[in-house]
This record gives C-alpha cells, sequence and structure tokens, in this order.
C-alpha cells in the first residue's frame, strides 16, 4: 500500500516575475484519492501540469512513477490519464471519434479502443451520444466524455483539475458518483478544487495551498478537528448594526471570525451559543447553525475565503 | 524516432473527411473561376497586341502555372495558419493532446505532413485544370505540382511559427491583408515583375512567391527560370527549414509552459 | 433606412433610437484595433496597382460603358471600388455576425437590455456602410490622385457604393438566417468569387459570348461596376436608372426577408 506514485520535495514553478509554486513537498500513495484545495492562483494547476509531465519544473525534485518528468515525459504521460480544466474537446468531431483519435494518440490498436470505447461510453452514460457532434452536447455530458477519454488508457494515476467547476448541481452529483466509482475500483485520483464539499466528499487526504505554499495537510477530518472547532454559529445582523453586535459578543466563543457580511463563531455548540446571543439580548436577522468545513479551515489558516 | 507523427497526421485526416467533399469542390472550382476570369477573358484583351513580355504565349498559358504557384502559396499560408490557431487557442486540441504520449515535434511533424499531402491534392487538382484549359501537356502539369507544393510548403512552416507566436488572430488578419494579397498580386503571377519599378523589381526578387513561380513556370512550360533551378528551390527549402524550426521553439513556449 | 425597415419588420424587431447604442458598441470595439480597420482600405488599392496598373500597361485601352476607349487603369478602378464595397458588406454581414453570434456571444448580453433584435440588424447595417463609406472615400481619393477619376459625376461614387453596401448586406444578413455551420459559409465564397469575376470588373462585357453577356444581366455586382463606372468616367445615360433600381430592390427584398427572420437569428 505504501507505495508513492508521486513525490515533490522543495518543487517550485516561476514564470518570469511571478511564483506560482513555491517549494512544496508532497508525497501520493497508490490507491488513494489526493486533493489539492485552495482558491484561484493557489498555484494547484501548476502542480497539476508539472506531474503531468507537460511543463518544466524551475527547481526542486518531482517524481512520477519514479521517473523524471523531464526525461521521461513521454513514459510518464502513457500512464496518466488527464482531465484538464478546461475540456479541450474536438467540437466538430463526434463523440466517438474524439475517444477513437486519443486513444491513438496512445499508440493502442483500433481492436483495443473500439473495445474501451463501448465501455467508457457507458461508463460516462453517454451511450446515446455515440454519433452526436460534441459541440450539441451539455456542459455536464462534455465533462464526463472528458473523463471517459482520460480513461482510454487504463491509466494507473488520474489527474483531475477543477472537474466540477462550472457544473450546475445535479452534473456535478453524477460526476462525483462516477469519480466514487474509479475510487472503488482502486484507481489513484489527484483532484484539483476550490470547492470544500469536494474535497470533503472525495478525498482520502488533502493539502490545503496559498499562494504557492502549502498550509496545511491532513485528511479532511483532521484537519477540521486540528484546525476548527465542531460547530459554527453564523450570525447576520441588520446593515449597519454589525458594529456594535460585535461589542456585545466579546467573549462569547473561543474564535470569531468576522466578514463583511455576517459573524462566525467557533464553538463546540452553537445551539447554545445562540440561547447566549438571545440572552445577551442580540437580535439576529438570520442564525445558521451547521458543523465545521474546510471552508472554516481554509478561513482560520489564511485570513481569506476559500470563494471570492 | 516514433510512429506518433503518424497519429497526429491521422487525427488531421479524421477532420478532413468532415469536409471533404466541399474542400474538393472549392479546391476545383476555383482555378476554374480564376482560369476562365483572367485567362481566357482578361487574356483576349491582353492578347490583342501581342508583347515579348510573355514569352510570345498565350497569356492565358503565361499565367496559368503563376496561379498553380500562387494557390500553393495560398494554401500553404492557410494550412499552416487557421488550423494551428484553432488546434492551439480555438478549440484547444493541442493543449489535450499534449497529456498524451505525443511530444511537440511529434505534432508539429505530423501537421506539416498531413499540410503537405493536403497541397498535393489541391495541387494536382490544379494540374487537372491545367490539362483541360489545354494550358499544359500532362506530362508538364504533373511535373509542376512539385515546385508548387515545395512552394506552399515554404510558406506554411513559417505560417505555422508566426501562429504559434502571436497571441490572437488580428495578426494573422494583418499578414494575409499585407503579406500574401500583395505577393499574390506582385509576386510576377499575373505580369512579369519586370514592369514593376525598379525598386520594386528588386523587393519582388527577394519574395519566395517569385521563386516559387518562377520554378513552377519554368516546368510548366518548359522554359528557363529567372536563376537556376537549383538556386529557387535552395531559397525554398531553407525558408521551410528556417520556418519549421521557429515552429517547433514557439510551440514547446505555448504548450509546455 | 431606420424607416424602411420599420416598414416591413414586426413589431419585435422593429429599430428604434436604440441603433445608436450598437453603433456606439463598434466603435468601442473596434478603437483598439483601429488599424484592422486601416487594412481594409488597401486591399482593392493593391489590385489597382497589380492588375490596373501592372498588368494595365500590357493590356492598353480598352472602350469604356458608352464605347469610348480608356486607359485599363481607369476603366478597372471603379470595378475594383464596387467589388471592395460588395465584399466589405458581405463579409460584415454573413461571417462576422455569425461568429459574434456563435463565439463572441455579443447579442446575448445586448438582447438582455432594451435594445431590440431590430436595432442589432439595422446597426450592424449601418455600422458596415460606415465603414465601406470610410474605404470608397479613400479608394476615390487614390483614384482622384493617380488622375482616374474623369468627371465631377465621380463625386457620386461614394453614394452609389453605399447603395452597393446596402444592397449586399442587407442580402447577406438575409442568408445569414439560413446558416447552420461554418461550412454553410462556403456557399458565400462560391457566389462572391463568380461575381467578383465576371462583373465585367476586369474587362468589358463585350469579351463574353452573347449568351453570357445575357447573364451577366442577373450579377448584382454588374449593376454596381456600371454605375460606378459611369459615374467615375461621366458615361451616364438612363441605364443607370436600372442599375440603381435592381440595387435598391435588392436591398429591400433582403431587409424584408431579415424583418421575418431576425428573431429566429438572434432569439433562439
Amino acid at each position: 500500500m505504501n507505495e508513492s506514485l508521486v513525490t515533490a520535495r522543495g518543487l517550485t514553478k516561476r514564470f518570469d516575475d511571478l511564483t506560482a509554486v513555491d517549494g512544496v513537498d508532497f508525497d501520493i500513495q497508490r490507491g488513494e484519492v489526493f486533493g489539492f484545495l485552495g482558491p484561484n492562483g493557489a498555484g494547484k494547476s501548476s502542480i497539476m501540469r508539472m506531474i503531468g509531465a507537460t511543463s518544466p519544473i524551475t527547481a526542486g525534485t518531482l517524481t512520477v512513477f519514479g521517473l523524471d518528468p523531464y526525461a521521461d515525459g513521454r513514459e510518464i504521460r502513457s500512464r496518466l490519464g488527464v482531465v484538464p480544466q478546461e475540456n479541450m474537446l474536438d467540437e466538430e468531431l463526434r463523440v466517438r471519434d474524439n475517444l477513437y483519435i486519443y486513444g491513438r494518440y496512445f499508440s493502442l490498436p483500433r481492436k483495443v479502443i473500439n473495445e474501451r470505447i463501448e465501455d467508457l461510453l457507458a461508463f460516462a452514460h453517454l451511450e446515446d451520444k455515440r454519433t452526436a457532434k460534441v459541440e450539441h452536447l451539455s456542459g455536464g455530458m462534455k465533462r464526463r466524455l472528458t473523463i471517459a477519454r482520460a480513461l482510454i488508457n487504463e491509466p494507473e494515476l488520474i489527474l483531475l483539475d477543477e472537474p466540477t467547476t462550472g457544473l450546475d448541481p445535479q452534473a456535478r452529483h453524477i460526476l462525483w458518483d462516477r469519480l466514487y466509482r474509479l475510487k472503488q475500483q482502486g484507481s489513484t485520483l489527484i483532484i484539483t478544487t476550490h470547492y470544500m464539499d469536494e474535497a470533503e466528499q472525495l478525498c482520502d487526504r488533502l493539502v490545503v495551498m496559498d499562494q504557492g505554499r502549502i498550509v496545511a495537510e491532513g485528511s479532511p477530518r483532521s484537519l477540521i478537528e486540528e484546525h476548527s472547532h465542531r460547530e459554527v454559529l453564523e450570525l447576520r445582523f441588520p446593515v449597519g448594526t454589525q458594529e456594535s453586535a460585535l461589542l456585545k459578543l466579546d467573549g462569547l466563543a473561543p474564535r470569531q471570525e468576522t466578514l463583511a457580511d455576517r459573524v462566525l463563531l467557533y464553538v463546540d455548540d452553537a445551539d447554545r451559543a445562540l440561547a447566549e446571543v438571545s440572552a445577551r439580548g442580540l437580535q439576529a436577522e438570520s442564525a445558521v447553525v451547521r458543523r465545521s468545513t474546510l471552508e472554516d479551515v481554509f478561513l482560520r489558516l489564511t485570513g481569506r475565503s476559500l470563494v471570492e | 524516432m516514433t510512429t506518433l507523427p503518424l497519429r497526429i497526421f491521422e487525427g488531421q485526416a479524421l477532420n478532413y473527411t468532415q469536409v471533404w467533399r466541399a474542400s474538393v469542390f472549392s479546391n476545383f472550382l476555383n482555378p476554374v473561376l480564376y482560369l476562365t476570369a483572367m485567362g481566357i477573358g482578361l487574356g483576349s484583351l491582353v492578347d490583342r497586341n501581342p508583347s515579348a513580355e510573355f514569352g510570345g504565349l498565350d497569356y492565358l498559358v503565361w499565367l496559368a502555372p503563376g496561379l498553380l504557384a500562387a494557390t500553393g502559396m495560398q494554401s500553404g499560408a492557410g494550412e499552416g495558419s487557421f488550423p494551428i490557431m484553432a488546434g492551439l487557442k480555438w478549440i484547444k486540441t493541442f493543449p489535450a493532446i499534449m497529456n498524451t504520449p505525443v511530444s511537440v515535434t511529434d505534432l508539429l511533424v505530423g501537421l506539416l505532413s498531413w499540410i503537405g499531402v493536403r497541397l498535393i491534392m489541391i495541387c494536382t487538382i490544379f494540374a487537372g485544370v491545367l490539362v483541360i484549359f489545354d494550358a499544359a501537356d500532362i506530362g508538364r502539369a504533373l511535373l509542376a505540382i512539385f515546385p508548387a507544393v515545395l512552394t506552399g510548403l515554404a510558406f506554411a512552416a513559417p505560417m505555422a511559427a508566426f501562429t504559434s507566436w502571436i497571441e490572437d488572430d488580428t495578426g494573422l488578419t494583418m499578414v494575409f491583408r499585407f503579406g500574401i494579397v500583395p505577393l499574390f498580386l506582385f509576386s510576377g503571377t499575373f505580369f512579369p515583375i519586370e514592369q514593376l519599378p525598379d525598386l520594386l523589381e528588386g523587393l519582388a526578387y527577394a519574395t519566395p512567391l517569385f521563386h516559387g513561380v518562377e520554378l513552377t513556370r519554368a516546368a510548366a512550360l518548359g522554359i528557363e527560370s529567372a536563376l537556376p533551378v537549383w538556386q529557387h528551390v535552395t531559397y525554398l527549402v531553407v525558408l521551410f527549414a528556417i520556418g519549421a524550426r521557429l515552429a517547433q521553439r514557439n510551440l514547446t513556449k505555448k504548450l509546455r509552459p | 433606412m431606420t424607416t424602411l425597415l420599420a416598414r416591413v419588420a414586426s413589431p419585435t424587431v422593429r429599430p428604434s433610437h436604440r441603433v445608436r447604442h450598437l453603433l456606439e458598441h463598434n466603435l468601442i470595439v473596434y478603437r483598439s484595433v483601429w488599424w484592422v480597420i486601416l487594412a481594409g482600405f488597401f486591399e482593392p488599392v493593391f489590385y489597382l496597382f497589380s492588375i490596373g496598373i501592372g498588368l494595365g500597361k500590357l493590356v492598353g485601352d480598352v472602350p469604356g460603358p458608352n464605347g469610348e476607349l480608356v486607359t485599363y487603369a481607369a476603366f478597372v478602378a471603379p470595378a475594383m471600388l464596387a467589388a471592395s464595397a460588395m465584399n466589405g458588406a458581405v463579409y460584415e454581414s454573413t461571417f462576422n455576425i455569425f461568429f459574434k453570434i456563435r463565439y463572441g456571444n455579443t447579442y446575448k448580453a445586448i438582447l438582455a437590455t432594451p435594445v431590440a433584435p431590430g436595432d442589432i440588424a439595422t446597426g450592424e447595417i449601418v455600422w458596415s456602410l460606415f465603414r465601406g463609406a470610410l474605404y470608397s472615400a479613400g479608394f476615390i481619393v487614390v483614384m482622384a490622385l493617380m488622375g482616374l477619376v474623369e468627371s465631377p459625376w465621380g463625386v457620386l461614387a461614394l453614394p452609389a457604393t453605399l447603395l452597393i453596401g446596402f444592397a449586399f448586406g442587407a442580402v447577406g444578413m438575409a442568408a445569414t438566417t439560413f446558416m447552420r455551420s461554418w461550412q454553410d459559409f462556403d456557399l458565400v465564397t462560391m457566389v462572391t468569387l463568380p461575381l467578383f469575376l465576371f462583373s465585367a470588373t476586369f474587362y468589358p462585357l463585350e469579351v463574353y459570348p452573347e449568351f453570357f453577356q445575357r447573364f451577366t444581366q442577373f450579377s448584382p455586382l454588374y449593376h454596381g461596376t456600371e454605375l460606378v463606372r459611369s459615374l467615375t468616367l461621366g458615361t451616364l445615360d438612363s441605364g443607370l436608372w436600372v442599375n440603381i433600381g435592381v440595387l435598391v430592390g435588392m436591398g429591400l427584398a433582403g431587409s424584408a426577408v431579415i424583418g421575418r427572420r431576425l428573431e429566429r437569428l438572434l432569439l433562439s
């Protein structure tokens, strides 16, 4: 089990005067789903491209399957499946032809590709769309086709860059279901996302990234336990009254975050905290009691929200 | 050397199967229209006062190989630009391909070989039209395909280099408006460059289309070219080689950031 | 022309004062790429210098519309002017509009405002006429400098090219309402290229066999070329009213089709 597929030490990527990835260390084991969680511009996609052997590293070391992405890029890419942030499908070709020609780039024999296409179309729920042109597919269908395309070479490791960004909730759930299946089949997945729910649902282990650096690492649960309290009380006050309300909240919770539109109280028992708020004579316009999430972890570690 | 360029070739061919009917039709129609309008129509005016400029030939016969070379240029420039802009930016098939074992060099070799095959198709159809118009006999028309294809490649590779260097397509519009169109009109296609003012005549000598036209005309008509054949050929081959090298560099910058 | 569209269009596509917002929009878009606009001016000039002058020297004089001999350059120049008015209008009303709908999503955002489909159609046609007028004026100046405008009537060549632009712009946009994919646009080139080559542009009609001559009467560009050529050479006769009538009729017919089908194009 403890076979490391990807190892990075001091991994750095610079573009001219911008440092996208700033000396990060991580190990990704065979069979796990590993996540990079962070806002746009945190350096997640740059890491994905370096692992995918499509972008040379600037400094540090990186091995994929024990190989050097620079010297052995072709070998690495032949064992990877990549779902890029943009689909990059050939819109003018039919669904089937997109899978076919992509398989050919891996030098797979026609017969093998044709067999796999049937399985992949079933996996991606696109059996009826076999001969449709890609430009006529919905956003969710295109995304599933892109995932099917990444599986044509039966990869040992699958890279998914923001797999559900831009999809509606229903399409996201269908996609998550497909990714779950891959996970259960024992595939190794690397996912970048700026959705904390996605990271919580899918990842065994993840790193939280901010401005090119890793700020925390662990399983979703351990990260929440380590960096946040069990529950959160979200209070929204009428416009213009938040300032005065803050004074009265003083000392109520062990940790408190003040956002532009609401106040978050981090506590072990949010219902009791809410009772205490009322007892202090405060009238919140709305009050929400919920469990801590990775969003709260990120807020704690960086002082900023994931989705801005 | 791998067989992966062949896969790129296969992908381009698969795309072409979607449009081949319209494409072949217009590859045939264009020379027919131009030769009818300019060669026969305008030619009837030109031939009223026979002049030594056209080597004592009918204007149609003199013009036709020039148009063949110019068609090679336009097709090469077109195939070397818009499909590459589409692959890099509009449809983004190239970045997707970069996630497979295919390398940048495989990609470029595959693309250029496909362009070569397209040029052979286009120029062969044109050569057929030459024969139909009785502007050349079959043997010479077939021989003229080679320099026309070479002309096309000498434009395709530098255009691919330029396309993979610029950020958006306004640059392409400019190259066609201020590069390809003037070359088409002033490089000895429609009239001998001796008709140009001296300064422009010298400039015309330096243009790649002039060399392509000279070669193609020499092949189709069995006449002497302006310079020895090997010099014209060398010029075009060097242009192709420089273009291909720059295209490889620029594509690497775009696709392997 | 606004009132013209108003008469043939249904209420939802009827243009309003908001037309000017679209013009303003295009002005802002093109302000940063003004040199693209400038570039369009050069193509007919290149043709004039190449075919008209370079080859023209070897052609000699040719008979103008009234049979009098004129230099080849003076014969070809007005045809290049008319043809570029056609090409510009067709390009704007077909490729460019289709691209804006398909990829630019320009209109989707605009249609979410009080601007109606009719405003967009009118605005685009007026815009392309404005662009065309700039090109034409520039080209007429070049012609004048080269001594190719032989009559004061030549000033009227400018409105004549606007009429050509209107006729082809309206029909082009009407055709675009029927287009489904880029492949359909091959048809556009298959129509404009023969028109460009066979509308008495490069040589007088008499060069053709008689059957062909009669056929050319159906080419709208032939009527445009004859109109502009008669004006710059100063050979006016009553036949010009036929030329004008054909172009006006074409523009009206195109506008009527646009009025009926515009919603299908823009509100899908």
